[in-house]
């Protein structure tokens, strides 16, 4: 297995097509995959990408379920213990907490708790929304809850690319992986090669090199990273853009190495900072580098309260390639500049428009 | 003449009904009509073709009872009088908002008028709505508690476990089942094996009763009866089931017939028996036409208000996070 693809038979597709891709090849290449989830099988296909793979493999292996995540959580991780291989879809992250018991303390824990007798393949796909009034309850970025937790592994593909190659990987994956998906990187369109092939756990890619500050930019955030780099670019100043895709296992040492080499990291998660991905990653930087010289180091993340709806506030709840660069900017040329680049309409991002 | 053409002649509340059932249309009706213009900046579950629940219960209820309910709660917000002026400022994202911008149409809240708030998680109130009545009950207060919620939620485990605990403890709550058939786009038969909500309640120990036909003052009717018994404390919680039709998409200000999972001709017999019209032919022409003129006056100051009223600003981002006395 590995992640190089041939060139020959690339074409440019949206992430919502690389993961109905990646999901429809490990369907028809293994028998044991299943795909469930409320909506899997209704006219929007969960925002398209299950689209079509019910007529494919039939109701027996794709099917909508009750309003019941808890008991379709277990009953996924019987299903996994029976030797098959579930996909369990959430359209939205805040509604897994309904499942937590069952991933916690069962699909976690069975390998170990049972000393190797047991294993537990399972994926759990959940999107992450945000604006045009989600709210609360509707744009929670919630998977440092999972990568606390071992046992689980947790993967925020920000690519088409990646999307299709970590879903392939999870699907093979003989433990339980949380596959994180975030509602405004539907849009995003790139390059992913027909062929299949995998993005495996523990490996981050160094999206955009560069030399004075190191942006490691998470799921949606991501976006905004490479956004940021191009107004320091304009500012003269060279960061480099890592996405960690795995965030368990997560590739320590590619952010260590990149924040060494540049002094200067900013960690930008798509969720609070509080024992957040952020926080993890800063702590291993900290402890790689312990006894040398460190890096200079700062996170980012949701402002910390609940997200708001009202536009006016919820600008003010997201980081934002404006925001980063900002911050990027300040470690690099010390204290507070004052900097805040200019929107520039290229590197707008995308507003979503509802309804939802 | 049976029980509900006998209440016709209570002309009193065949206003008020009608009034409330009226005032819900029109406000959800511009809610729709003003979407495309973008103040909204928020997700609207519109409960168009509803809203003889929520009126029927509501106008039986005490001005301090209490509701608990679901994202589509503009219905039962506006029917248990929930301040219309707060709640479009609210959908407006401003700070006159019943939650000051920051919940938005999912999360409408009127404390005062006994509107404890919605969620939008499925049958997430429903616990807590028993857990209040578990504390009147403690309280020895004749208030009692509804929970609102859709036929998807009683898929949910926490639904069996609060029914459970509430007929255990014979707590003042009333389970009002909004039985619209669907939940987004699937269908109760392609999620239940049996479509028996109420048979499944009563072997829990509690009474629980089916109205078919959405009439309003059937509604009206038997919520005043629940809430006499619950208040005289003998009865334990009681769950009705209002069978009714979603006419709008599950979110959002269109229709969704075009998506083919269902058709306009599946809701027909609910559209053409609108609670809305029903009632509006019972009263005298005169007296209708001011009432609606009233409510039309309402809801344009209250958009006009909405407008009107500002952002929040900045530092309202960090406020109420945590309980400010
Ligand atoms: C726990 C949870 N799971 C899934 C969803 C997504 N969802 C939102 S509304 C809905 C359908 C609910 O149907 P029903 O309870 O019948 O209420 P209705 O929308 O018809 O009023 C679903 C599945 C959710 N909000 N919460």
């Amino acid at each position: 297995m590995s992640d190089e693809a041939s060139p020959m038979s690339v074409r440019t597709l949206s992430y919502v097509d690389a993961i109905r891709e990646a999901t429809d090849r490990e369907m028809a290449r293994d028998a044991s995959v299943l795909l469930f989830g409320l909506d899997v099988d209704d006219p929007k296909a969960i925002l398209g990408t299950t689209q079509g793979l019910v007529a494919k493999y039939g109701p027996e292996r794709v099917f909508g379920t009750p309003l019941s995540e808890d008991a379709m959580t277990g009953a996924a991780i019987g299903m996994a213990l029976a030797g098959l291989r579930p996909i369990h879809v959430h359209i939205r992250m805040d509604f897994v907490m309904l499942a937590m018991n069952q991933l916690v303390n069962m699909a976690a824990k069975s390998s170990y708790m049972f000393g190797g007798q047991q294993h537990v393949p399972l994926v759990v796909r959940s999107i992450i929304g945000k604006s045009w009034g989600q709210g609360a309850q509707h744009s929670q970025g919630l998977y440092p809850f999972f990568m606390h937790v071992p046992g689980l592994k947790v993967v925020a593909p920000s690519t088409p690319y990646d999307a299709k190659g970590c879903m392939s990987a999870a699907v093979r994956d003989d433990n339980p992986v949380m596959f994180v998906e975030h509602r405004i990187l539907y849009y995003r369109q790139g390059p992913v090669p027909e062929n299949d092939y995998q993005v495996e756990p523990g490996r981050a890619r160094i999206a955009v090199a560069g030399s004075d500050v190191t942006l490691v930019g998470i799921s949606y955030m991501q976006l905004e990273c490479l956004r940021a780099q191009r107004y320091l670019e304009s500012v003269g100043v060279s960061a480099e853009v890592i996405d960690p895709i795995w965030l368990a296992p997560l590739d320590v040492d590619t952010i260590v190495a990149s924040a060494r080499r540049t002094g200067r990291l900013v960690v930008v998660d798509n969720g609070w900072t509080t024992c957040g991905a952020g926080a993890e990653i800063l702590a291993a930087v900290g402890e790689a580098c312990a006894g040398g010289p460190a890096p200079s180091m700062q996170r980012m993340g949701f402002a910390p309260v609940p997200c708001p709806t009202t536009p006016s506030l919820e600008a003010a709840f997201y980081p934002n390639a404006r925001t980063i660069a900002a911050c990027a900017y300040d470690l690099v040329h010390g204290g507070a500049q004052g900097w805040l680049p200019a929107e520039r309409d290229d590197l707008k991002s995308i507003e979503f428009k509802g309804p939802f | 003449m049976n029980e509900s053409a006998m209440r016709l002649h209570d002309a009193a509340l065949v206003e008020r009904l009608y009034r409330s059932l009226y005032r819900i249309r029109r406000v959800e009706e511009d809610i729709a009509r003003r979407y495309p213009g973008n103040d909204i900046k928020s997700p609207v579950h519109l409960s168009i073709g509803q809203e003889a629940i929520a009126v029927g219960v509501c106008e039986a209820l005490a001005p301090d009872d209490v509701v608990f309910g679901t994202y589509r709660g503009h219905a039962m917000y506006l029917a248990k009088g929930g301040d219309l002026d707060r709640m479009i400022a609210e959908l407006f994202g401003r700070v006159d908002g019943c939650a000051r911008g920051k919940g938005g149409s999912m999360h409408l809240v009127d404390v005062a008028r006994g509107v404890m708030g919605t969620s939008a998680v499925v049958a997430t109130t429903i616990p807590n709505a028993v857990g209040y009545a578990y504390a009147m009950k403690l309280r020895r207060e004749p208030r009692i508690v509804v929970s609102f919620f859709g036929d998807g939620a009683t898929e949910e485990g926490v639904f069996y476990e609060s029914i459970n605990f509430a007929a255990l403890k014979r707590v003042p709550v009333l389970f009002v089942c909004e039985n619209n058939g669907w939940a987004i786009h699937t269908h109760q038969r392609q999620r239940q094996a049996t479509l028996d909500i109420c048979g499944r309640v009563r072997a829990f120990g509690m009474d629980a009763q089916r109205i078919e036909d959405g009439d309003v003052f059937d509604i009206h009717g038997t919520v005043a009866a629940a809430a006499a018994r619950m208040r005289a404390g003998d009865s334990g919680p009681l769950f009705i089931e209002c069978m009714t039709s979603r006419w709008r998409e599950h979110v959002g200000p269109g229709e969704d017939f075009e998506l083919g999972f269902r058709s306009r001709e599946d809701e027909a017999r609910w559209i053409e028996d609108d609670a809305v019209a029903k009632l509006a032919a019972l009263i005298p022409e005169r007296q209708r036409a001011a009432v609606d003129a009233a409510v039309h006056a309402e809801i344009e100051n209250a958009f006009t208000r909405a407008a009107a009223s500002p952002f929040p600003d900045a530092d309202e981002l960090h406020r109420h996070v945590f309980h400010e006395r």
